[in-house]
């Protein structure tokens, strides 16, 4: 069924209030959905928070065409770059299913129905012959799985080129969080640890440091194969908006706020079991501080960034129109040929 | 978080840091590891020992002891004292001499090293021409006299170390005027001993390895006497007047030799096998002392039929009909006879016999009949049995004090009474602060007190466990038992025995009320003893009781040593700690920690496998709570386990190569056989280096899960009366700690003390708290409203401590391998934190809280946690916001077992051991520093009786 309602341009609100409005408009108060639209290449994305809403509804020329699906039904593989060029029009790619059983896709989930297991992050702030690769650990289901060794590595100094005692990964274990992700290879050489230098410090300290932090560990390395190095063509696309072309020790308090904010949110889950009762988490005594709060958003950001969702490019926004008019589809295929195979890609 | 990375620069808390906080290693208490060399001067009454590693070490009467350390590290070969100076010679294994000097400065003495020297031969000659093998300082003491390898004899000046060439005494001087036969170039091959006539310092008697003796007189540069012995040469010993002298021999035998005159080639006067017929050992050194009475002393080292004998390390004493051998434990370095008359006196009248065996100092009184032993004041043997733990208790009530003294000295009624005969120095410190007991766990069941307030660490008395438990060796087994007519009279003197009879009789955890006098010990085989003080001899039975740690957890097995087997029916046990109940854990596993309430009369224990709790008032065990998670099946098979087994080996193995590779860096320039040892040691260190880089060394990073192996391992027991369930009520309670970080916490039911037979003991769990980065729990700590720690059991029923706090909301400290956190009470929610290890990769090993008093007024102090990390670092951490305060480095983190035996002290101050037999102190304090200061007196030739007069006031004092 096709609904068309008008929005603020300039006020949209926020993503839940959309949500709400759409299942409000569609009488479908209890069904969950995902909502896309096509942008102005004519792919489709999804809106599923307040950014890309922001977006979606920033780019609208001045028609926004949503499309809604029913969640268990949803074909993720209709998402994402180039889906609406390609096949010309999504709508009849979406209402003929059978059309679809040709082509096997690598199927992409929705954000909020996957946790992140890995993502570089600080691209921006790094050295290109850099990596920062952040694992996610989530209870125990899956093994960390890598090994470091004692090495050593040449470093350029003032008084030329000189040896370095440097702390390598030695093995991957297959199956293990580190091989899955395929951002950390053999002999990659660990620099930091989850914002601090490991040079001077010995293989035990660094081992000691690394599973103290196993919950959310962030390593930054010199991958051993530097071919794959992310290029930056613009600066300014950094997701955290930092654009300085700081070197690597004077970025380390910025490092560190991110980081030690990662920790804070993943790591404060003590439990207590009370005369015998249920375990529940620790709460904190302390209200957690304002500049945390604000973290957590850049900390978001990043993960939607790498998972690819966010278009890059920069759009004209028309600020004109008062309001805009919508195009929406609410989808009742019935296609169940997704699996969620926990296939992940990241940059 | 953020707050923790920078340190404060509030310039107020800084000043007030520099006021509290201050590092410094202040005194090694123990024996020296790896003994080497042994001085004495007869003038200075000091004592040096050198040591393998270059130590050297001077002790005088109790509390005087210096301390200097060769750049070099190098063995240490010989020491002599300049006649009546405050000055030493050290000769080390790199063939280089050392000057070293006593200076006063700014009130105290102090020891330092003054010249250095190397001596050279002329160029192309061998190493041999100038590799020194007797050192003799002459009483002139402006020269020395150094006897070489190729039987040349150099002088050297004092203190410049300048070579007179003129004045060497080459071979071919000595040779002249002797007759035909025996003048060949080697007999002079190498010179084994220097001694100057005692009567006229112009003669010098020098001995060569082959047997040659010759009298030389240094103003006509002439050999005045020639004596020709036919042995192998090991020593000389002058005789008082000058007219005798003594040689002792490779074989076993010793010969008198006359001085006259009037026969420049005299024979022996008398030889002697003192132990033959049969073929003997070498005789390595022999003294002669004349006495008043006329009967001398002849005292010698070895000497022993070789056959049934030549293991033991023996010196034998001999006065008149009296002949004693003694046996001692290990081998002997070096010996030296005390004596109390003057300098000038006719007769030496010997006092004391002081031996320097390589794991103790023994020391024989030949005043007394029968020559019993005296105990040292220092240089105690701690590793007599192995240490296996320790705990300090600060501020030990006098009452307490003098019980313990009391009990000791009923054990020591074998020891000689003489008064400590090497009194030299005047000991200036200050009496120590407090009266300090260190009580260290060994190896053989026992526990041993030593007095650690000062200086010196002073056995005061020794407990056994042992009685309590059958073992294989037989009670009645006496070593000492001799009959009349043991030839040779062997004496077993010492107490070093560092073979234990039943690895499962190890301490392992100590627990002492001070105010109660309440001991609690634990063992390796899950066996705890609480034991009361008692000043009388007493026999009764010890009550038994069982604590099943599995309770009903099914279809294990225990693979691990079996518990002790307790003696039936009454035991006799001396005065002092007597156990009056024993509870055996099952499985009988290594008890890992250990708590005492002495005034709920509760005890607290833990294994691997979980923790009890025991009610020693009613005799009743409350509760036992089973810690294990079920698939850890390391702890439940016991220390045997073959996996855990190997692993464990190999790493030991790996350790061992790696300082079989510094030591026998440091053991060079030893002739012979020893040499061979070494070259095939260096060629299997290198092989084994190699093989260990062909593997590089990898570690796993993974994150910690409940499976892990011995997460159910009890760390640490806490007792506290606080609010564990609601703000209002507060009430005695349990927390355990455990290796897979868990917290639990049981609420207790004391009843008061009217009922306190009558109703029992309840215990409840309230709290379970899940750490979730799953480190081992190392310590627990309730903080009162004020912030400030809970007190000890009876502190405060013994005025000695403020009431706790329990009107503010009280907190919990909880303190894993690596974080801190805080959490509040009773309902927990958490508050801070200060994580070490994800920031700084170190791990806590111990923790304590200590008081520090600051330097500027008396009446300021706080409390602060002191951590010893795994990388050797001393941290101190404030309480209760856990912000860092200072760091030290303090241990290396090599030093696995340093860190591992590590205890803090409540005042700041800290013990570690650097040996197996030395304990270091160290201090975090400003206030208490324990540290040698004393005075060593100038060089008076006429009397030094009265030098030492004040210092045994100054130990008389500190025993009061």
């Amino acid at each position: 069924e096709f609904r068309r309602f008008s929005l603020e341009r300039s006020k949209p609100g926020k993503f839940e209030e959309f949500y709400g409005l759409l299942q409000h408009v569609h009488k479908i108060p209890n069904v969950d959905v995902l909502v896309g639209y096509t942008d102005i290449h004519g792919d489709l994305l999804p809106i599923n928070n307040d950014d890309n809403y922001h977006k979606a509804v920033s780019t609208a020329n001045p028609l926004l065409r949503i499309f809604i699906q029913r969640k268990e039904d949803a074909d993720y593989s209709a998402f994402g770059t180039d889906t609406m060029t390609r096949k010309k029009n999504v709508l009849s790619n979406v209402l003929r299913a059978d059309n679809h059983k040709k082509k096997p896709h690598i199927v992409i989930s929705m954000p909020q129905d996957f946790r992140p297991v890995s993502s570089i992050i600080d691209v921006d702030i790094l050295p290109e012959t850099h990596r920062r690769v952040r694992l996610y650990k989530y209870g125990t289901d899956k093994p960390l799985g890598f090994y470091i060794r004692d090495g050593s590595s040449v470093r350029v100094t003032p008084h030329g080129l000189e040896k370095v005692p440097g702390i390598f990964i030695s093995r991957l274990v297959p199956g293990g969080l580190a091989q899955s992700t395929g951002l950390l290879a053999v002999n990659d050489e660990v620099l930091e640890v989850n914002g601090i230098e490991v040079s001077g410090k010995s293989l035990d300290q660094v081992t000691d440091m690394m599973i103290a932090n196993s919950r959310n560990l962030i390593i930054t390395v010199r991958p051993a194969n530097q071919r794959n190095n992310v290029v930056r063509n613009s600066r300014t696309s950094g997701s955290s908006g930092q654009s300085t072309e700081s070197s690597l020790p004077s970025s380390t308090p910025n490092i560190l706020a991110n980081s030690l904010q990662g920790e804070e949110e993943s790591d404060e889950e003590d439990i207590i079991i009370e005369d015998n009762g249920e375990p529940q988490q620790i709460p904190k005594a302390a209200p957690t501080s304002e500049s945390l709060e604000s973290l957590t958003q850049m900390e978001l950001l990043h993960e939607s960034t790498q998972n690819g969702f966010l278009p890059s490019s920069e759009m004209n926004l028309n600020h004109s129109t008062g309001s805009i008019s919508m195009e929406y589809e609410v989808q009742d295929a019935d296609h169940k040929s997704l699996e969620e195979d926990g296939t992940i890609i990241t940059l | 978080m953020r707050r923790f990375l920078r340190p404060g620069h509030d310039p107020v808390r800084e000043r007030l840091k520099r006021d509290l906080f201050q590092f410094n290693k202040t005194v090694e208490h123990g024996f020296p590891h790896q003994p080497s060399a042994l001085g004495y001067s007869p003038f200075l009454h000091l004592m040096a020992i050198g040591t393998r590693s270059g130590a050297i070490k001077l002790y005088g009467a109790p509390g005087v002891e210096f301390m200097g350390l060769h750049e070099e590290n190098n063995t240490v070969m010989q020491i002599h004292f300049i006649p009546d100076q405050c000055q030493l010679v050290t000769l080390l294994d790199d063939n280089s001499l050392h000057l070293w000097s006593l200076r006063q400065q700014s009130g105290a003495s102090e020891l330092r090293e003054e010249h250095r020297f190397t001596l050279k031969g002329p160029p192309g000659s061998p190493p041999s021409a100038t590799q020194i093998t007797a050192v003799l300082p002459h009483s002139s003491r402006e020269v020395l006299y150094l006897g070489t390898e190729s039987g040349s004899i150099f002088v050297v000046e004092l203190p410049s170390f300048r070579v007179r060439e003129d004045r060497t005494i080459t071979s071919e001087a000595v040779l002249q005027r002797l007759p035909e036969d025996s003048c060949n170039r080697r007999s002079c091959e190498l010179v084994e001993a220097l001694q100057e006539h005692p009567k006229n310092p112009d003669q010098i008697l020098i001995g060569y390895s082959r047997g040659l003796i010759v009298l030389w007189d240094l103003q006509s540069s002439k050999a005045t006497h020639h004596f020709l012995g036919s042995q192998q040469l090991e020593n000389l010993y002058w005789q008082r007047d000058g007219s005798k002298f003594v040689s002792c021999h490779s074989d076993g035998s010793y010969t008198q030799w006359p001085v006259s005159s009037d026969n420049r080639q005299p024979e022996p006067l008398e030889s002697l096998v003192p132990y033959g017929p049969f073929p003997c050992k070498a005789i390595s050194k022999i003294y002669w002392q004349t006495t008043r009475n006329g009967l001398p002393y002849i005292i010698f080292q070895g000497g022993m039929p070789r056959a049934s004998y030549g293991d033991r390390h023996s010196i034998t004493v001999i006065h008149g009909s009296q002949q004693t051998a003694f046996d001692f434990t290990s081998r002997v370095i070096d010996f030296f006879i005390t004596f109390s008359s003057e300098p000038a006196a006719e007769f030496e009248d010997p006092s004391a016999l002081v031996v320097l065996a390589e794991e103790e100092l023994v020391v024989i009184d030949l005043r007394t009949a029968g020559w019993p032993a005296v105990q040292p004041p220092y240089l105690a043997s701690l590793h007599c049995s192995a240490i296996t733990c320790s705990h300090h208790v600060s501020n030990i009530p006098l009452k307490l004090w003098e019980r313990i003294i009391s009990a000791g000295s009923k054990q020591n009624v074998h020891y000689s009474r003489m008064p400590w005969p090497i009194d030299g120095g005047t000991n200036v410190a200050p009496d120590p602060p407090q009266r300090d007991l260190l009580l260290t766990g060994h190896e053989d069941g026992t526990v041993r007190f030593w007095d650690a307030s000062g200086v010196c660490l002073h056995l005061l008395y020794k407990l056994s466990t042992v009685r309590v438990f059958l073992t294989d060796a037989d009670p009645n087994d006496n070593m000492n038992a001799l009959g009349e007519d043991e030839w040779p009279p062997l004496r077993k003197v010492g107490t070093f025995d560092p073979y234990s009879d039943d690895p499962r009789l190890g301490i392992q955890k100590i627990y002492l009320c001070k105010y109660s006098g309440y001991l609690a010990v634990a063992g390796t085989a899950g066996q705890v003893l609480v034991m009361e003080l008692n000043d009388e001899d007493a026999e009764h039975v010890v009550d038994h009781a069982e604590a099943d740690l599995l309770q009903d957890q099914e279809g294990y097995r225990w693979k691990g040593h079996e518990k002790l087997k307790t003696r039936d029916g009454p035991v006799r046990f001396e005065a002092g700690f007597q156990p009056f109940v024993l509870i055996q854990c099952q499985p009988p596993a290594v008890v890992t920690s250990l708590a005492l309430h002495s005034e709920w009369k509760l005890a607290a224990f833990g294994t691997s496998h979980g923790f009890g709790l025991f009610d020693h008032q009613q005799k009743r065990l409350v509760f036992v709570k089973c810690t294990l998670h079920p698939s850890d099946q390391l702890a439940l098979e016991g220390p045997l386990s073959r996996v855990k087994s190997l692993k464990k080996s190999l790493r030991q193995s790996f350790r061992r190569i790696r300082r079989s590779r510094v030591s026998s860096r440091k053991r060079r320039g030893v002739s012979g056989n020893a040499s061979e040892v070494q070259e095939a040691n260096a060629k299997f260190d290198q092989d084994a280096l190699q093989e260990m880089e062909l593997a590089p060394v990898q570690r796993k990073i993974e994150a910690r899960s409940a499976e892990d192996s011995f997460t159910g391992f009890v760390r640490t027991l806490y007792f506290a009366d606080t609010f564990l369930r609601d703000s209002s009520r507060h009430c005695p309670s349990l927390w355990a700690g455990t290796n897979g970080g868990t917290v639990h916490a049981f609420c207790l039911r004391v009843p008061p003390a009217e009922r306190r037979m009558d109703e029992p003991v309840r215990a409840e769990q309230a709290k379970e708290i899940q750490l979730m980065h799953r480190a081992p729990v190392v310590g627990i700590l309730v903080l009162d409203g004020r912030g400030t720690p809970l007190p000890e059991p009876l502190e405060v029923a013994h005025d000695l401590s403020k009431s706790p706090d329990m009107q503010g909301s009280h907190q919990l400290l909880v303190v894993s391998e690596e974080q801190l956190k805080v959490f509040t009470l009773p309902k927990v929610s958490s508050k801070l934190k200060l994580k070490l290890t994800a920031l700084e990769g170190c791990r806590v090993r111990k923790v304590t809280v200590a008081n520090f008093g600051s330097c500027k007024t008396d009446d300021y102090s706080e409390n602060n946690l002191a951590v010893l990390t795994n990388l050797g670092d001393i941290q101190i951490i404030s309480l209760p916001l856990l912000k860092l305060q200072i760091r030290y480095p303090c241990i290396r983190k090599e030093d696995v077992s340093g860190i591992a035996s590590c205890v803090f002290t409540k005042y700041g101050q800290g013990f570690y051991l650097i040996s197996p037999s030395e304990f270091e102190r160290f201090s975090l304090s400003t206030k208490w520093l324990v540290e040698p200061r004393c005075v060593v007196g100038a060089p008076e030739a006429t009397s030094t009786n009265h030098v030492h007069s004040k210092s045994g006031l100054g130990s008389a004092a500190r025993r009061s």
